[in-house]
Formats: structure tokens, sequence, C-alpha cells
């Protein structure tokens, strides 16, 4: 009986012109996808640096790193993202002060990646540790023995041999990652989360709206997960054996 | 323990400690001794730590059936458990409580015979809410250690429990799920820290514990950074606390390492 009434209403609301929320909603998801991917490829980069420091670094860079990505794991992201959020703003705002500048507004689609980006570091380090780990020492050996500067060694022999090892982890993150982003929305970013509970709140349809942000996240992951599986199968390429995986 | 105070060590320990006496002595901790925070402080860590328990031990009760569905059930069981799982864990967790809290709570009024059962004074209040995504979001993810687990359980096993004639719910009471469960429990372990670090997210609809508590001290006082501070040494302490506890479980059980 209310299912037709419920069904019209939903297209409604849901409708791409403005009374509609559709295109509210999508650039939400454009944004989050946005924010996910900058705060994963500044994790990356953080996690590349951060393995090879645990690894081969001197023992301050290796304590202080152990204290980094400890910290990160044990504190909630929510609070650690707020504390990321108000020192950085602090920080970026006195800079700018100080050189004669007005103060910024830190809440935009940069300050996300930077903030997310801080916590993906840690977890990112730890998941190329271990990749790093599995690749034989006789393979690094070689590359010494060869007179490979150290630069040398990571780029042709570490980084290649690490990929298949460390894909099924990265693609943990990835997936992690876009589902962080929506811990933002508690902090008061725009991305989908945030889009959805003010198209919710302004049209009390909280039900249909919160279901159509989840159909979007999960779209999301299956197609994120299909691509995984898709990089896994090409790093694996040229293995023994070769099949399986997924995410 | 001479391995751990090497001289570098020594002094970043010293840096360490200077950092949290000049934390100790330099912010603003007269809010902490308001008694209008300090009676709540003890109920808001207790709530937190209430909430990992209670939903953890929840969730595993869902997510043992979960896996066990998806690793030796019936199509018709393992298909739908596969899908919840892949639901669970492809929306963000905030979504999935909002989703229940102002969804499926708000619908509920609307009906009057909700309203005068017995369930109504439950139902109005946010806590239930908190606990059902908690536990669902928590199963979903158990489900998945769970699968890979009973998967992992040596075949020779049950086949020796099968050549002793045990009945099938037999095997399974001592037999399966005690060497899954094994197999599982580090990865539970750290699931469990992932759990406790999720509880904060209780406090967007409501419900007091310690992070929310934090929040009220920031909007009454203007004090942004000791709250947080005072927060992630808090969870710190309860994510190590839930570290040293499954190290004691696993020391608990007999193992043969090979």
């Amino acid at each position: 009986m209310l299912a037709p009434l419920m069904a019209a209403s939903a297209a409604e609301l849901l409708a791409w012109s403005p009374p509609g929320w559709g295109a509210t909603l999508i650039v939400g998801l454009g944004k989050t996808v946005l924010i996910a991917a900058g705060a994963y490829a500044l994790g990356l980069f953080i996690g590349v640096l951060g393995a090879f420091g645990k690894l081969y670094g001197g023992p301050i860079t290796k304590d202080l790193l152990a204290v980094y990505t400890t910290l990160v794991r044990a504190v909630p992201e929510l609070v650690l993202l707020l504390l990321i959020t108000f020192a950085a703003k602090d920080a970026i705002n006195a800079v700018l002060r100080s050189n004669g500048f007005e103060p910024v507004d830190f809440s935009g689609v940069v300050a996300g990646i930077i903030v997310l980006g801080v916590v993906q570091g840690a977890y990112s380090t730890e998941v190329l540790r271990g990749a790093i780990l599995s690749v034989p020492a006789g393979q690094i050996e070689a590359g010494r023995a060869m007179g490979m500067s150290p630069m040398k060694i990571a780029q042709r022999i570490t980084l290649p041999l690490m990929t298949l090892a460390a894909v099924p982890g990265l693609a943990n993150l990835w997936l992690t990652v876009t589902k962080d982003t929506a811990l933002l929305a508690v902090i008061g970013f725009i991305e989908l989360t945030k889009a959805t509970s003010l198209a919710a709140g302004t049209t009390k349809s909280f039900l249909t709206f919160y279901l159509a942000a989840g159909v979007l996240y999960l779209a999301l992951s299956l197609v994120s997960g299909a691509v995984f599986s898709r990089i896994e199968r090409w790093a694996r390429r040229g293995q023994r054996n070769a099949g399986g995986g997924g995410v | 323990m001479n391995g751990f105070f090497k001289p570098h060590r020594i002094v970043l320990l010293a840096i360490g400690l200077g950092i949290v006496a000049w934390c100790a002595v330099a912010l603003n901790w007269s809010w902490l001794s308001t008694p209008k925070y300090l009676d709540v402080l003890p109920l808001a860590i207790w709530r937190t730590i209430w909430l990992t328990v209670v939903t953890m031990l929840l969730g595993m009760a869902f997510a043992i059936p979960l896996g066990f569905a998806q690793a030796a059930g019936p199509a018709y069981l393992a298909v739908p458990a596969r899908i919840y799982c892949s639901i669970i864990r492809g929306t963000p967790l905030l979504l999935q409580l909002w989703l229940l809290y102002y969804g499926i709570g708000s619908l509920f009024p609307q009906f009057p015979w909700i309203k005068d059962s017995f369930m109504w004074p439950i139902l109005r209040q946010a806590w239930p809410y908190a606990v059902l995504a908690l536990t669902l979001s928590v199963a979903g993810y158990e489900g998945e250690v769970m699968r890979g687990a009973f998967k992992g359980v040596p075949g020779g096993q049950l086949e020796a429990a099968r050549a002793m004639g045990m009945p099938r719910f037999t095997i399974f009471r001592r037999i399966w799920l005690p060497q899954a469960l094994h197999r599982a429990l580090p990865t539970i372990g750290g699931e469990t820290v992932l759990q406790m670090k999720s509880t904060p997210l209780v406090a967007t609809i409501t419900v007091v514990d310690i992070y929310s508590l934090a929040k009220r001290v920031t909007q009454d006082t203007f004090i942004v950074y000791e709250p947080l501070l005072l927060l992630a040494l808090v969870y710190m302490i309860l994510a190590g606390m839930i570290v040293l506890l499954f190290k004691w479980f696993e020391a608990q059980i007999p193992a043969r390492t090979a």
C-alpha cells in the first residue's frame, strides 16, 4: 500500500535537478573519491619513506617511526582527524599571519587529503614494510654486489619485487580510506555522508537518502574490488601457479 | 631490557617525557577538576569499554554462523552470508549507524502499535541503535575472519572425528569451532582494537561515551587540544590493555609450534 507512494517520492527526491538531491549526492561522491584518492596517494608516499626508514634507517629514525605507527594505530581515527585538523589549521594560520597574510578556512578537499593521508601513512608503512621483507634477501645482496646505489636497488629490485606482496594489503587500505572519508562528515567536511545527512535533514526522508548513499558507497567498493583484482592479476604475471586472489 | 635502553633511546625517552611534562604543566587542565566533568569521567570510560565488550561478544555470536555458512554451508546459506559481509564491509560504519538511528528509528513513531508496545521506552533511546550498529558491523568483519578460520582447520582433524563416530554437532563443538577460534584469535585481538576505535562514532547519535564527554568540554570551555589529548591517552591505554589481554588469552591455549 505504501510501496508505490514511497517509490514515487524516492524517485523525486533522488532526481538530478534541484528539487531532487541526486546532483548533491553525486558531487558528494566525487569529493569522497577525490579526498580518498589524494589521501591514499599521500599515505603511499609517507608509507614508502616510512617502510624504507623502518628497515634501513638509523636507530633514531626507526624509533620515531615506531612511535608514529603505534600512536596512529592505537588512537581512533576520529580523534586523530580532529587533532590533525586543529593542529594543521593553527599551524597554517600562524605561518600566514606572521607573513602578513589573511588566515584561511581549513576545510576544503586539500585539508581532508592532508588529515586522512597522515593517518593512512601509518597503515601504509606497515603494509609496505611487510612487502619489502618478502623480497628475497639474495636479490638485494646481488644488487649490492653489482655496485648498485641504494636508490637504484629500491627502484630496480625492491619496488618491482614487493608489488605482488603489497597489492592485497594496499587494496584493503584503499577500501578503508574510502570508508574513513565518512568520518570527515563529523568534523564538517562536505563529502558524501555529510551531503547525505544535509539532504536527509532538509527533506526528513532519512531512510531514502541513507540507503541511496549506502548504494553509492557499496558501488564504489565493488568497483574498487574489481579494479584491484585486475591489478593483482597483473602483478602476478610471470609467476608460476597464477590464479586465485581477488579482494 | 638491556637491549631496550640504548643511548639514543634514553635521549628520545627524555625528550618524550619532557613533552608530556610540558603538556601537564603548560596546558590548561583546570576543567578536569570541575565536578561537572570529573564525576562523569569514570562512567564515560566505562561506557566505551562496555560498548566494546558487549558488541564484540554479540558480534562474535553472530559471526560464527556467518563464517560457518560461508566456509561449509549450502549455497542458500553461503550466498546470503557473503552478500551480508560485502554490504557491511563496503559501506562506512558511520552511515550504517545513521541509517539505523535516523533512518529506521525515525519510522517507528508513525506506527501506534510500536509506540504503545513495551519496547517503546527502549526504542526511543539512542544506545540500542549504537549497540545494534556496532554489533552488525563487527559481525560482518568477523564473519569474513571466521570463514577463513573454519576453512583453515585441517581436513584430517574432521575426518578423524568422523572416523571416531562423533555426531556432526559434537564435531563442530569439540573440533571445528575450537580450532577455528584458536586460529582466528590474533586477528580477533586486532579487530577488538578496531572495534574500540569505532566506538566514538556513537557520540554522533547522542550516546554519552568518553569521546562525547571530551566534545562537551570543548563546546563549553572552548579548550580544544587538552580534551583531545586526554582522549588519545585513554584510548591508547585501552588499546594496550586489549593487546595484553589477547596475549594472555593466546598463552592460555596450549599450542604445538612446529
